[in-house]
């Protein structure tokens, strides 16, 4: 202040009524470019790894977002066919125009090895799609015009007008019909989307049950981590740091080691049966299945979760006042009303920090689902792997993914509004 | 929390509870991690104490999974693999992370949170979809199945953990010691080497083993990305623990054990060191 009152005191630093620097810039704008400079240097410092992550992380996922709704097959195999379908009325099987129109696509294709793909992407619509259209499109290089009835004849395919409004329908670069499966829909006969009837719904199942799961864990990491959390806040610090490594060993230990550990133990030949069975607890016949259904996978991940539970809810409980809880004692209230009333509302951040990131952590869990959760322990997560691995459908994936990661956005939005972004670690 | 004087019988049977309580959470946390390190000496391929074990017979205790673990080239490669990935990603992670950071933390860095955000998210979105981007996106440009993929993947989820910790270590900086140094004529490269990098070394190092450890724990990223010629060591567990079953893993999984004991120690010596350093004691 000092400095700026003696240079606008002297004639050298003023023209025009403003304040200039000795080279003769206006101040203003000569510390709004010094500030524009620093801007610069701090952004440069971020900007390797942000253009890495944007190259290596950040294009990926959205590409695999886009793939949820890309559609390109139909309408780059089959263009004359839809060109011709324009006429169509939508609820007969279509005239010879179109089968011809047909025909010239799919001979087209057969020598551009396009039949592949189009067959898998028809066959997602309709089961049985692949093999009559590749049998089709193998024949159709000798076929002559009329092509209608010998489309019709050839197989059951044809003479289903579902087929061609599939077409008609999919034959748009962009598609919602992964959406429409995932979300356990289907297009009926006048196309319009309704629900699959009730023991059809697998994917909404799935992800109810993941919430459902994941919930479960939060609740037990809840109950199991409190206590612990409480203790260690009110021991002196040198037997706290002492059970703090009891906390961050299992969470420094490989994810694999804990799962295989849970085998270990809960399998049918292991060591919690094997103990019940000696101790004559339990009948060698009837041992207990923990293993390989919603329990095993219960079990495992409340164990690998229980830390991320911990560790928050200590450094809240560290930082409140014991005097809160004295005051409120000598004030009358008994011991658990202390604690109820004064003590746990005070924990909530804790509690939502702790719990939010399990949360986010179990929906996504893969892992340990697919190694213990067996048939009905299975998450979301085997669901997307398994669209990846096996059926190779990887719209559905990448719809089931978005989904997925829509959900944990959400969440972490919550969890930033609940405790501000600062994440801390061990 | 010592027991008042005063307390009553139901008091003191509370207190007793909840400590008998406490301590059986502590058990289901770390009994399951150490029980394998026993049963890895089984003389048996069975995941259970015979008797032998039990009546602490010599007969029933042998290093033969042990023996076989480092026979076997599977598992030696698999350890190479995860030593070479880890190294190489962290390296990355640390440097780009440990730079991002020290950009992060200027007061005048534009967008802040923003890119916190941004640069925080491999570590919130789920495994499964950083996987199966990566892999549609790594295959497009070939570098599925290749060491440079799998690193380039493995240091992408390493870098939050660098930005975190590192500027956890720079809210504490007293930026007075860069001015003074820049006063006394040190240039801005002699004041990162000599006066800011050896405050926050034990930020960078922690982050680098957070990275390095998660880049040796990861199997998901592995799982889709990587080649026969790139399995680590959570690969051949996986396979293990799917296919062909034997206490191998159980040796292996020891072994782990001791590093993330390793580790921890490693790390609670750093903590007690930048303590120190910043004039902070303990409790």
């Amino acid at each position: 202040m000092q400095q700026s009152a003696s240079a606008s005191s002297s004639d050298d630093h003023r023209r025009d009524g403003k304040l200039v620097t000795a080279d003769g810039r206006p101040l203003q704008a000569s510390l709004r470019s010094a500030e524009r400079r620093r801007k610069i240097i701090a952004f440069l410092f971020v900007s390797p790894l942000l253009a890495f992550l944007l190259i290596s992380f950040v294009i990926p996922i959205g590409q695999m977002m886009w793939r949820s709704v890309d559609n390109p097959t139909i309408i780059n195999t089959l263009p004359r066919t839809l060109e011709a379908m324009q006429e169509w009325d939508g609820q007969n099987i279509p005239d010879e125009p179109v089968f011809a129109a047909l025909a010239e696509d799919l001979r087209e294709a057969q020598q551009n090895r396009r039949v592949g793909p189009l067959a898998v992407r028809l066959n997602y619509e309709i089961s049985g799609a692949r093999g009559a259209l590749s049998r089709k499109a193998r024949s159709v290089a000798t076929m002559d015009a009329p092509y209608r009835e010998q489309f019709l004849e050839s197989d059951r395919l044809w003479q289903n007008p579902r087929l061609y409004q599939i077409i008609q329908r999919e034959g748009r670069p962009l598609t919602l019909s992964y959406y429409v499966a995932a979300t356990d829909r289907a297009y009926d006969a006048d196309g319009n989307i309704v629900r699959r009837p009730e023991q059809q719904r697998i994917y909404m199942t799935l992800f109810g049950r993941t919430f459902a799961m994941s919930a479960a864990i939060l609740v037990l990491t809840l109950l199991l981590g409190f206590p612990i959390a409480f203790w260690m806040a009110h021991l002196p610090m040198r037997y706290a740091n002492l059970l703090m490594i009891m906390v961050l060993l299992p969470f420094w230990t490989s994810l694999l080691v804990r799962t295989t550990s849970w085998i270990v133990l809960l399998q049918q030949q292991g060591v919690i049966n094997s103990s019940l069975v000696a101790l004559g607890i339990l009948d060698s016949g009837n041992r207990l299945s923990l293993m390989y259904n919603m329990t095993g996978t219960i079990i495992a991940m409340t164990h690998i979760l229980l830390p991320f539970m911990v560790l928050p809810l200590y450094s809240v409980m560290k930082t409140i006042p014991p005097s809160y809880m004295r005051a409120a004692r000598s004030l009358g209230a008994n011991n658990w009303t202390a604690f109820w009333r004064v003590y746990v509302p005070q924990t909530v951040p804790g509690i939502g920090a702790g719990g939010v990131l399990v949360f986010i952590i179990s929906i996504g869990y893969y892992i340990t689902p697919a190694l213990v959760g067996g048939q009905s322990g299975r998450m979301i997560s085997n669901m997307i792997a398994y669209h990846m691995q096996n059926s190779l459908n990887w719209g559905l994936a990448a719809a089931l993914g978005t989904m997925l990661l829509v959900s944990v956005l959400i969440l972490y939005w919550a969890y930033n509004k609940l405790v501000g972004a600062d994440i801390k670690l061990g | 929390m010592a027991l008042p004087s005063y307390a009553g019988k139901l008091e003191r049977f509370w207190y007793y509870a909840f400590r008998f309580l406490c301590c059986l959470v502590f058990f289901f946390l770390i009994a399951p991690i150490l029980i394998m390190v026993p049963l890895s000496f089984n003389a048996q391929p069975y995941f259970t104490f015979t008797t032998e074990m039990l009546t602490l017979n010599p007969e029933g205790f042998s290093l033969r999974w042990y023996e076989q673990l480092f026979s076997s080239s599977q598992w030696m490669r698999s350890i190479r693999n995860s030593v070479f990935i880890g190294i190489f990603s962290t390296l990355i992670a640390t440097t780009l992370g440990t730079l991002a950071a020290l950009g992060l933390s200027r007061s005048e860095m534009p967008y802040k949170g923003l890119i916190m955000g941004l640069l925080i998210s491999p570590m919130i979105v789920p495994l499964i979809i950083s996987a199966a981007g990566m892999f549609f996106f790594y295959s497009s440009i070939n570098l599925a199945g290749t060491f440079p993929g799998v690193i380039l993947a493995h240091a992408v989820l390493g870098t939050p953990f660098v930005v975190i910790t590192v500027t956890a270590t720079l809210v504490g900086f007293d930026n007075s010691l860069t001015k003074a140094a820049a006063n006394l004529g040190a240039d801005p490269i002699t004041i990162f080497r000599r006066v800011q990098m050896p405050l926050i070394l034990p930020g960078v190092i922690s982050g680098a083993l957070f990275a390095f450890i998660t880049s040796f724990d990861e199997i998901v990223i592995v799982l889709f990305l990587a080649g026969v010629e790139q399995r680590t060591i959570p690969r051949e567990m996986w396979s293990g623990i799917r296919e062909q079953i034997s206490p191998t893993i159980l040796a292996v999984a020891s072994l782990l054990v001791a590093i993330s004991i390793a580790l921890l120690t490693t790390l609670e010596l750093l903590r007690r060191r930048s303590e120190r350093l910043r004039g902070l004691t303990p409790g």
